[in-house]
């Protein structure tokens, strides 16, 4: 006994079965992401003066990763249309570039933009100290220009062993452009181009430290934010990089032979949930990039 | 086997109703994909500039940039996705689906806006 | 229906004469394991699910057993199981038969997630709509066969997992089945406890495979109603359990992935010590955590109930679906109001999507949001009252048959009343603040989810039994079962409204024996003192039980033959073959009228099912029945 409207559609829905399956998979997700984002807005509102970081993700590489994302919504809808007019070396040519995209996508976020994080460190000072920091933090400038406070001191860790050695009472930190010249307008704001890091080296007592940590979901509700939904977004892309090289691999070539209206189907389901997956790092780029 | 329930039976059907993207549609739609995927790109850049221009409160740019996400997404949902062009039933889903989901933006912000005391 | 015609989830299968061929190939070479164990076929999956959350079902009522030793006989020993369970479980979690706070906790936590998650939703939900679902709609199976399948073996590694939790350092979990930050996050962690196998973290992992069997069956079980209803099964002509489930379906799909975002982040918590539900300056037995704070334990709260309140509503609508099969077949008429039905149960669906934080009094919402929830609550209550009377209404006039399932079923509604009625109270946060987190409390869901909801899978047992294995069970012990099932659920749970408003509270190791308010004597015995009588009914009733599980089992090889419709229905799965074959249906049927078309005038028979073709004498039985209407 067939299952009805694998392929075909039921003539008082218009649609084939897994395509209401996927677009009901799809629903759960935007709830699934839904749920992410509104701890998100909960968290940001909720957080304490200076302790919702920005302009610590790196733009340039962020934009290009949107872009590459992007590209590969077009590359597999092209696939699909290429499926549609029953040209199939064009189809696994765009196929091929989107799988690329991905790959290439996952690469610069695990090799590189994450890595990067983990090597860097930050020491939040506690209130009483902030003070004691002003030339590091600059938040009587800050104060003027209407900003939020700073209130952590960043860098690259030149005595990793402190973080574990108790005896060490102090963190070495080589700085950060903004506690390095935190009188700069320049680094008030954001910028597109990540500054350089500076050779200035502080001296930090792990007395006035509230929380020494890498840049690590550890770090505060942001990088715990940022890594979790990127991280769950990274896992759905490596879920439809699997999905298009099956449908890549000569498997689709027997497939097509035999009927090529389903591989065609079967392309459409993937790239909605593709297409899904851009959707969400639309959202993702500006709010934990940019704003 | 009954009739509408018979694959061959609703292959008829379906060959008597084509679906919207016939295969000389789709050629015609190629090019509107590749425009969208410039404009998204534009936009990208966009949304890019704008966070680094001030409109007065931090809130404000907040705002513009998620209008700018928002229209994109719409795109990528409209065009990409077939939604300007789909059946009823997937808008009923989705109809459903986005008003739990701004329910849930919407009451959790007003959870927080709201406390006894702060 | 042949494995390899299944779909993957992404992809919808061949069906070409290639393929065909294969087919008749292994289709009679399926082996003992692809057919009973890694099935694809629905009723295999829907017996799997039933077995499976049967013994979860009284697996998590033993636990309760347990606890009601310590409840009325606190810091007393348990003789000989104690000391038995003390081997059994470790690390000193009953001494000397002294039940140990922690395992207390624990088996509190436990009952709680097994009975809802790994009982209740798996039966009502997966195991019945398995089975029922695709042949009251007449199909050949779910639309998905293999992510059904998925969806099973998703649902029994969690249930593993969750008891693998009671034998890790530790114990199970213990921070109450709705896992409350910050207080599960810091619960067994820390020195003498696996970063991974310890009660919290496999609780929450757990959680995520049992969440991701929902979605799973979820999307089936909406694109299987939507696309494979036989032809003329329209959709104001679908049973109402069909209905109820294709609800229950949408309550699953939108409402746990939020709950599925706040584990991982509470994970996330455990495994990376970020700090979505820690907030600044927490201190943990006098030192403050290595953290950076800025969480809150409130957004779990919201998270845990956006799920949490539709869940009561997956626990229900099955149930009240299953009472309505019944009642309209044991009363031979049709059910009453049966469009007011399917539109209560739609807008309680709606509803149950914004009425969570009702939960939530004591969190210090403010009152605007407070006023918010208690409106809706109050509102949701009317699709509840209005099928709760539909279902009475129907039984008004009937030449009822008083057979095991109707018994099962007549006895939920008036619990189930009891159990909604005693909620309004709850609604009104002035009245929570009292009984918030009572004994009140605990009567009030009990009574919907065991005599009600618990009762009508029992009733559904029995009458689908007949379907699935062509025999009926025996309805002297299905009697046997029923009466002492019903007395002592009333005298396990109305005391407890009784102690809720002594305010004894449900998380009390010691029964309420240190609350001085527990001394008040009630109807003749103190707050306290109730424990015994209530402790004694539970395991009456675990008692209770053993005549269900020998009738089942023994039914299924002795009991007595029957036809197709032993029960003289109306719905299609009674035109199948008992048991149905793979594929279900010899002949594809036809709908031709509504589903509950008893004592329909003109006919010989008071039963006309939903396939038998419309005659003259029906088309003026319907104009009759018009023309009174008007």
């Amino acid at each position: 006994m067939e299952i009805p409207y694998t392929t075909t559609a039921r003539p008082d829905t218009g649609l084939w079965n897994a395509k209401i399956g996927i677009w009901l998979f799809l629903a759960s997700e935007v709830m699934l992401f839904g749920g992410l984002f509104s701890a998100y807005i909960f968290l940001r509102l909720d957080a304490a003066p200076g302790h919702w970081p920005r302009g610590l993700l790196n733009v340039p590489v962020g934009t290009m990763n949107t872009a590459i994302l992007i590209a590969s919504s077009v590359t597999v809808v092209l696939a699909w249309a290429a499926l549609k007019m029953r040209q199939f070396s064009k189809y696994k040519f765009y196929m091929g570039i989107t799988i690329l995209c991905g790959i290439v996508f996952l690469v610069v976020k695990l090799a590189y933009e994450w890595p990067i994080k983990f090597h860097h460190f930050g020491a939040k000072i506690t209130p009483a100290a902030l003070e004691k920091y002003e030339p590091y933090l600059g938040n009587a400038h800050l104060r003027e220009g209407g900003y939020e406070p700073r209130v952590e001191i960043s860098g690259h860790l030149e005595n990793p062993e402190a973080l574990h050695d108790e005896s060490i009472r102090e963190y070495h930190i080589k700085l950060d452009a903004a506690n390095a010249e935190p009188l700069n307008p320049d680094n008030d704001r954001p910028r597109f181009w990540p500054a350089p890091m500076s050779d200035k080296i502080a001296h930090v007592s792990k007395d006035d430290v509230q929380l020494a940590s890498m840049y690590v979901p550890k770090h505060s509700t942001f990088f715990a934010t940022y890594f979790t939904i990127t991280g769950l977004h990274g896992l759905h892309v490596l879920g439809g990089v699997i999905v298009f090289i099956y449908l890549w691999l000569p498997v689709s070539a027997r497939l097509y032979k035999r009927n090529p209206e389903q591989l065609a189907n079967r392309v459409e389901v993937a790239g909605l949930f593709w297409h899904f997956v851009d959707l969400v790092w639309i959202f993702v780029f500006p709010l934990f990039y940019l704003l | 086997m009954n009739e509408s329930n018979s694959p061959a039976a609703s292959e008829s059907v379906v060959q008597a109703h084509p679906e919207h993207d016939d295969h000389h549609d789709v050629s015609k739609h190629i090019k509107k994909y590749l425009m969208v995927g410039g404009l998204l790109m534009i936009f990208t850049i966009i949304t890019v500039a704008l966070s680094y221009f001030d409109f007065g409160s931090h809130k404000a740019n907040i705002a513009v940039g998620m209008l700018v996400a928002t229209f994109k997404a719409g795109l990528v949902a409209a065009i990409f996705m077939h939604l300007s062009a789909e059946r009823h039933l997937v808008y009923q889903i989705l109809i459903f689906t986005t008003f739990f989901v701004l329910v849930l933006f919407w009451l959790t912000y007003l959870a927080w806006y709201d406390p006894v005391v702060r | 229906m042949d494995p390899s015609a299944d779909l993957t989830s992404h992809a919808p299968a061949a069906h070409d004469p290639h393929h065909h061929d294969e087919h008749g190939h292994d289709h009679h070479e399926l082996g003992w394991w692809r057919k009973y164990v890694f099935s694809t076929d629905h009723k295999v999956i829907g017996i799997q699910y039933l077995i499976t959350g049967l013994i979860f079902l009284f697996l998590g009522f033993t636990l309760m057993m347990l606890m009601r030793w310590q409840l009325a006989y606190p810091g007393k020993a348990l003789p000989v199981l104690g000391p038995m369970l003390n081997v059994l479980f470790g690390r000193g979690s009953m001494p000397e038969g002294i039940m140990a706070p922690d395992f207390y906790n624990s088996l509190g936590a436990m009952h709680g997630t097994i009975m809802i998650f790994l009982g209740v939703v798996p039966v009502a939900f997966a195991a019945f709509g398995n089975y029922v679902v695709p042949l009251q709609i007449g199909a050949p199976d779910m639309t998905f066969p293999k992510i059904n399948m998925a969806s099973y073996w998703a649902f029994f590694v969690g249930g593993i997992i969750m008891l693998i939790s009671f034998f890790v350092p530790g114990g199970a979990a213990k921070s109450g089945w709705t896992a409350y930050t910050p207080l599960s996050v810091i619960a067994d962690s820390g020195p003498g406890h696996h970063i991974i196998m310890n009660g919290q973290t496999l609780w929450l992992i757990g959680f995520v495979f049992l969440i991701t069997s929902s979605l799973l069956g979820a999307v089936n079980f909406i694109t299987t109603i939507i696309q494979l209803r036989a032809k003329g099964l329209t959709w104001m002509r679908l049973p109402f359990f069909v209905w109820a489930q294709f609800i229950t379906a949408f309550l699953l799909l939108l409402a746990f992935p939020p709950l599925e975002a706040a584990a991982v982040m509470q994970l996330m918590d455990r495994l990376a010590a970020t700090s979505f539900f820690m907030p600044t300056g927490l201190v943990v037995s006098g030192a403050a955590l290595n953290i950076s704070g800025g969480g809150s334990p409130i957004l779990w709260q919201h998270l845990f109930w956006f799920l949490g309140h539709p869940e009561v509503y997956v626990l229900i609508l099955p149930a009240m679906g299953i009472v309505a099969e019944i009642l309209a077949n044991n009363t031979r008429k049709p059910l009453w109001g049966y469009k007011s039905l399917v539109f209560a149960a739609l807008v309680l669906g709606f509803l149950s999507f914004i009425v969570w934080a009702h939960h939530m009094w004591l969190t210090g919402m403010g009152t605007v949001v407070s006023a918010f929830f208690q409106t809706t609550t109050l509102i949701i209550s009317i699709p509840s009252v209005i099928i709760l009377s539909a279902f009475f209404i129907s039984l008004w006039g009937g030449s009822i048959r008083f057979n095991t399932p109707m018994l099962f079923a007549t006895a939920f509604l008036p619990m189930f009343g009891i159990g909604g009625l005693t909620g309004i109270p709850l609604a009104f946060n002035a009245a929570d603040i009292y009984l918030h987190d009572t004994y009140y409390v605990i009567a009030h869901f009990h009574y919907i989810v065991a005599p009600g909801t618990i009762f009508a899978l029992f009733a559904g047992v029995y009458f689908w039994f007949p379907k699935a294995t062509g025999r009926m069970m025996s309805e002297f012990w299905g009697k046997v079962h029923f009466w002492p099932s019903l007395i002592c659920m009333n005298v396990i749970f109305l005391p407890m409204f009784l102690q809720g408003m002594l305010s004894i509270h449900r998380r009390w190791y010691d029964g309420g024996q240190g609350w001085a308010l527990s001394n008040e004597k009630v109807w003749g015995l103190s707050g306290f003192e109730w424990n015994v009588p209530i402790s004694i009914a539970a395991w009456v009733m675990g008692l209770a039980q053993i005549p269900f599980i020998i009738n089942f089992f023994w039914s299924i090889k002795y009991g007595k033959k029957v036809n197709d419709n032993p029960w003289e229905a109306t719905t299609l799965e009674w035109a199948a073959p008992s048991p149905p074959p793979h594929g279900n249906f010899a002949v594809v049927p036809t709908a031709h009228r509504g589903p509950y078309e008893y004592s329909l005038p003109g006919r010989e028979r008071d039963f006309t099912m939903q396939n038998e073709p419309i005659r003259d004498s029906d088309r003026r039985a319907y104009e009759a029945a018009a023309a009174a209407h008007d």
